[in-house]
């Protein structure tokens, strides 16, 4: 492997990493707050791509569609939260994951009710659509950076306001102790609501980024659903610095092992990798609770 | 294992507490004369299909509802079960060795027990590593040893590779011959029934109550000085077998086996046929395998958006239903009782 | 007295006996139409049974003079549910011919069921190997392609065009090996790679950083569905569309997958065993009507479908609607005379098709869809190449 190919490598594997952290980050968030597992989350990601198509297709604005369709994502993460998954935080796990699981399953066949089961078109903007010589000889797509770019502002913000806000402080209290928290006068029911709609927005936001290099279709967020939660739990659940290292850690292993490993070693080496940190240390490598 | 039963497990008590299942396995031995009297023999397929899920729910169930292990490995479980017996039937076909060493075989007197035998190896084996694990975490470790067994099955390309492997040779169980529906369906009742006893016993013994004792209150239990890594990996090895075995059945009745029946999905499927079903029962499931079961072979003939039924079907029952389907018949237990099943611990 | 008797009850028979060759007539013929109808991939249920459906109401829902009943099941791509659904569609419907399924996984898992049941399988696309070969069987017909056939004609273009280099990519399933087989068998030049990926893969960043490294002088792929879109459009974003060329056989970019690449697929060339745009008359009545009935361009899979619903209809017309007479059928398949939407199409002795390929290019229609335009026929009478190892057995 040459140096300019291997860097090109790395940034691709880096790149994946982001994407997949922009999709764990409010896994993580919800599942380590409000101590919810929430499988639909893959169906907000499958929503943000589908909204995001539809509001290109009728503004033809890249940057405008996305800026309608993260409120969208946000508002139906809301109505999820409202309707069927408050009744579920003090539930058991399992009974989290079957309710979550029978949302897939209705979700799915909504999209598929109104946009159809042929994929819908989710265009690269103009402005992006091009490649960018980041090096001699290495091309690079702009949109791929694009991701690279919004992904670490998303990683940065999230940091500022987790570790320099009194919102962060709410949300950090919340993680690590729920009743402390609220006999201390945190508002819960507030701060759940608003981390379930950025949540939202986030696996909103990862689908639409996600939209113009993938197939935007029915079904779209189950594969990506199952790396994030390998994601969240390699890094520790509620852990967002967690979630940020193990999905360059993902990216860059899935990477690396699809090129240099035989096909099937590297189909399942991010399980190897996985079941190898789980064994190690059981409650992923920045454990948040105790 | 003597020390460990107790002796004080009473077939007929039991039976007084828990006696829908009898109704159930009663239907079920039914189903054959229905099908025949409604001229509609795929019915028998379809409980045959019913039933071995309903085995692999109540072995899964054994570590899920008693020793709060949520495993989605048992579709690989399951997996390895059915390719050991397709992989020796296939050598017996071809006349030729596995990987050049023994002869295939196409007595099911021989390949079952190996699926059991094979399966509580893997389950022992990846226990050893996921049962540090707990929760979440477990889920997930699991899920990847799950995923690997599916990639290793995918990737041995001899065997069919992703599109799977046909049993072409005539299986039998030593000189009998098990694989004409009816007989094979009524084999397959049987082993859910003994399924059933054999975990209702083991629920009810001490090793049943440590494991309990276990998911509810680790800590106690070590202060007990009773080491409980070792009493969950013994719980999973044993419904890992149970699993292997229906697996082994699943590829003698199918004739064909495929990395799909490895899935990840199929794993959460039997998780949600326990849960469905009712986990506080060593039965409960086998209700929700048929629920499932029958929701999807029939919902699909009645709208192309069958999911979407099904799934608000699954939000209900665990929105309203907390106790799964067994809550329907009035069985749910008391907080009180749960740790003793029926009161004779 | 005695023989006016007789006479009566003979007369009774005779009656009864047209009686039941009048129902026998007017008895529905049932075919299991078994495919992919939910999930990501249920477009292709969908258009399979768009054209198949089309095929049916060009018949007047007739065939041989008896009503067609069709029984629809969704296999969900699961080779267990396929199997399934095939098990109540024979026992519970009594279904006397089956067809439909996509993928050839699925078909492997029902393909003995309905053999052993007496049934016919008359495919519609999946056409795995081992059935062209070894296992060909006196009751299976396939009438959409043997699957290396869809690889093939691109081999010997590949080569014509003189490429000595080529890069080689399919997801890891049988089906992928027989496609790239299918390449191998006429392309004679360097291979520069030959890379198997992941079903259902998501992100080809990585694979495609490595053809730019490896410079082949032309790419091949055959990733069907989600993965074609996700492929070509990375392909495309990372630049290489224009530097080095991307080629499809038949079966990747069609009607089921342009409207959502838009135009990442623009100016590609793919390989085709059937173009709306083939000159003949059955063809440009499908296609209008096909676009009259559902609003949009057919795809190859809704042709080939249409193409064995006609092909059916012909076979069974020529025996009068007998199609309990097994060995009539087989035979009335066999000598199947009809007007093929592809134009040319026979079966071989194996029961797998002999037909052309052609050569299609991205380009947009007078109304900007994106349409694959016929560019030439590459290879004429193609046969598959497992017909050799077909010993078909009698009924």
């Amino acid at each position: 492997m040459t140096l300019s190919l291997f860097i090109e490598q790395s940034l691709n594997g880096v790149q994946l990493g982001v994407q997949l952290f922009l999709m764990s980050a409010g896994l993580t968030l919800v599942f380590g707050i409000m101590n919810l597992i929430n499988l639909a989350h893959g169906s907000l990601y499958m929503a943000g791509a589908f909204f995001a198509a539809m509001f290109i297709k009728i503004t033809g604005n890249f940057l405008l569609a996305i800026a309608l369709a993260i409120p969208c994502t946000a508002i139906m993460g809301i109505l999820m939260e409202l309707i069927v998954l408050r009744r579920f935080y003090a539930r058991g796990h399992l009974d989290q994951v079957l309710v979550t699981f029978g949302l897939i399953l209705i979700f799915n066949d909504l999209v598929r009710m109104v946009w159809g089961v042929v994929p819908v078109p989710m265009p690269v903007p103009a402005l992006l659509s091009g490649s960018v010589e980041i090096m001699d000889g290495v091309l690079y797509p702009a949109f791929r950076l694009a991701i690279l770019s919004v992904g670490l502002v998303v990683a940065l913000g999230l940091y500022v306001v987790v570790v320099h806000t009194r919102t962060g402080m709410w949300i950090r209290a919340g993680a690590s102790n729920r009743p402390m928290a609220s006999a201390l006068g945190v508002d819960v029911q507030l701060v759940f609501a608003l981390v379930f709609a950025a949540g939202a927005a986030l696996a909103g936001l990862a689908g639409m980024m996600a939209g113009p290099i993938t197939a935007v279709q029915v079904g779209m967020g189950e594969p990506i659903l199952i790396l994030a939660l390998v994601v969240t739990v390699i890094g520790g659940i509620g852990s967002i610095r967690g979630a940020f290292i193990a999905a360059l850690m993902i990216g860059i292993v899935d990477t690396f092992g699809r090129v240099l490993l035989p096909h099937a070693l590297g189909s399942m080496v991010i399980f190897m990798l996985m079941a190898l940190i789980l064994a190690w240390r059981p409650k992923g490598l920045f454990p948040v609770h105790g | 294992m003597a020390d460990q039963s107790n002796p004080s497990f009473s077939l007929s008590a039991w039976l007084r507490g828990n006696w829908p299942i009898l109704l159930v396995l009663a239907a079920l031995a039914l189903v054959p004369t229905f099908a025949a009297a409604t001229d509609n023999p795929f019915l028998i397929r379809l409980f045959t299909r019913a039933v071995i899920f309903s085995i692999v729910a109540v072995a899964l169930n054994f570590v899920l509802g008693y020793g709060g292990l949520v495993s989605l490995m048992h579709s690989g479980l399951f997996g390895v079960g059915a390719y050991t017996v397709a992989i020796l039937a296939f050598h017996d076909y071809e006349a030729t060795k596995f990987l050049g060493l023994f002869a295939g075989t196409d007595n099911l007197a021989i390949s079952m027990p190996l699926a059991f035998l094979c399966a509580m190896g893997v389950a022992a084996l990846t226990g050893i590593i996921s049962l540090r694990t707990s929760g979440t975490y477990f889920i997930m470790i699991t899920l990847a040893f799950n995923q690997m067994l599916y990639y290793f099955f995918v990737a041995l390309q001899q065997y069919g590779g992703e599109d799977g492997l046909q049993v072409l040779a005539n299986l039998h169980f030593a000189d009998f011959n098990i694989t004409k529906r009816t007989t094979f369906y009524y084999v397959a009742v049987g082993v859910l029934t003994a399924t059933i006893f054999v975990f209702a016993r083991l629920v009810q013994s001490r090793f049943g109550i440590i494991l309990r004792a276990t998911s509810q209150n680790e800590r106690r239990v070590v202060a007990l000085g009773i080491p409980p890594l070792r009493y969950k990996l013994m719980a999973f090895a044993i419904s890992g077998a149970v699993t292997g075995l229906a697996g082994a059945l699943w590829a003698s009745g199918q004739a064909f086996v495929s990395p799909s029946d490895l899935s990840w999905v199929r794993a959460g499927d039997y998780v949600v046929m326990a849960v469905l079903g009712g986990m506080g029962r060593v039965w409960g499931p086998v209700l929700g395998a048929i629920l499932f079961v029958l929701l999807e072979a029939y919902l699909p003939s009645w709208t192309q958006f069958w999911q979407l039924p099904f799934g608000i079907v699954v939000v209900l029952i665990v929105v309203y239903l907390r106790g799964g389907l067994v809550d329907v018949l009035g069985l749910t237990r008391s907080k009180s009782a749960s740790n003793t099943e029926g009161g004779h611990a | 007295m005695k023989t006016s008797l007789r006479l009566a009850g003979l007369a009774a028979a005779a009656v009864g006996l047209l009686l039941s060759a009048g129902a026998q007539a007017q008895q529905p013929i049932k075919i299991g139409f078994i495919s992919t109808m939910s999930g990501p991939e249920g477009v292709l249920g969908r258009d399979l049974s768009d054209g198949f459906k089309l095929a049916l109401k060009h018949a007047n829902n007739t065939f041989g003079g008896r009503p067609v009943q069709v029984v629809y099941g969704d296999d969900q791509v699961k080779p267990d549910v396929g199997r399934q659904v095939v098990d109540k569609m024979l026992e519970s419907d009594k279904v006397q011919i089956v067809t439909g399924i996509n993928f050839s996984n699925v078909l492997l898992a029902v393909l003995k069921p309905v053999l052993d049941a007496g049934a016919f399988y008359i495919s519609t696309n999946a056409g795995p190997s081992i059935v062209a070969g070894r296992q060909c069987h006196p009751r299976f017909f396939a009438a959409a392609f043997q699957n290396d056939q869809n690889y093939e004609g691109m081999g010997q273009y590949l080569r014509e065009k003189g490429y000595k280099k080529i890069y080689l990519m399919a997801p890891n399933y049988p089906a992928g090996k027989d496609m790239l087989t299918g390449v191998k068998r006429y392309y004679k030049g360097d291979v520069a790679g030959e890379v198997y990926t992941t079903m259902g893969q998501l992100d080809y960043s990585a694979e495609i950083a490595q053809i730019r490294a490896a410079k082949p002088d032309a790419v091949l792929v055959f990733y069907p569905g989600g993965m074609g879109i996700n492929f070509v459009k990375q392909y495309a974003q990372a630049g290489l569309k224009d530097q080095i060329p991307l080629y499809a056989g038949a079966a990747v970019v069609d009607q089921t997958i342009l409207p959502a690449l838009g135009d990442a697929a623009l100016g590609m060339y793919t390989g085709a065993l059937w173009s709306e745009y083939l000159d003949n008359a059955a063809n440009k009545r499908f296609a209008a009507d096909f676009e009259k009935e559902y609003n949009r361009i057919p795809s190859p899979y809704a042709a080939l479908a249409y193409d064995t619903g006609r092909m059916m209809q012909a076979a069974i017309d020529s025996i009068g609607g007998k199609i309990e007479d097994k060995v009539a059928f087989q035979k009335a398949m066999e000598n199947v005379k009809f007007e093929s939407v592809r134009g040319n199409f026979k079966f071989n002795t194996n029961h797998f098709p002999i037909q052309d390929y052609y050569l299609t290019k991205i380009e947009k229609d007078e109304k900007g869809r994106l349409v694959a335009k016929l560019q030439q026929k590459i290879m004429s009478d193609l046969t598959d190449a497992y017909s050799g190892d077909c010993k078909m057995a009698a009924q």
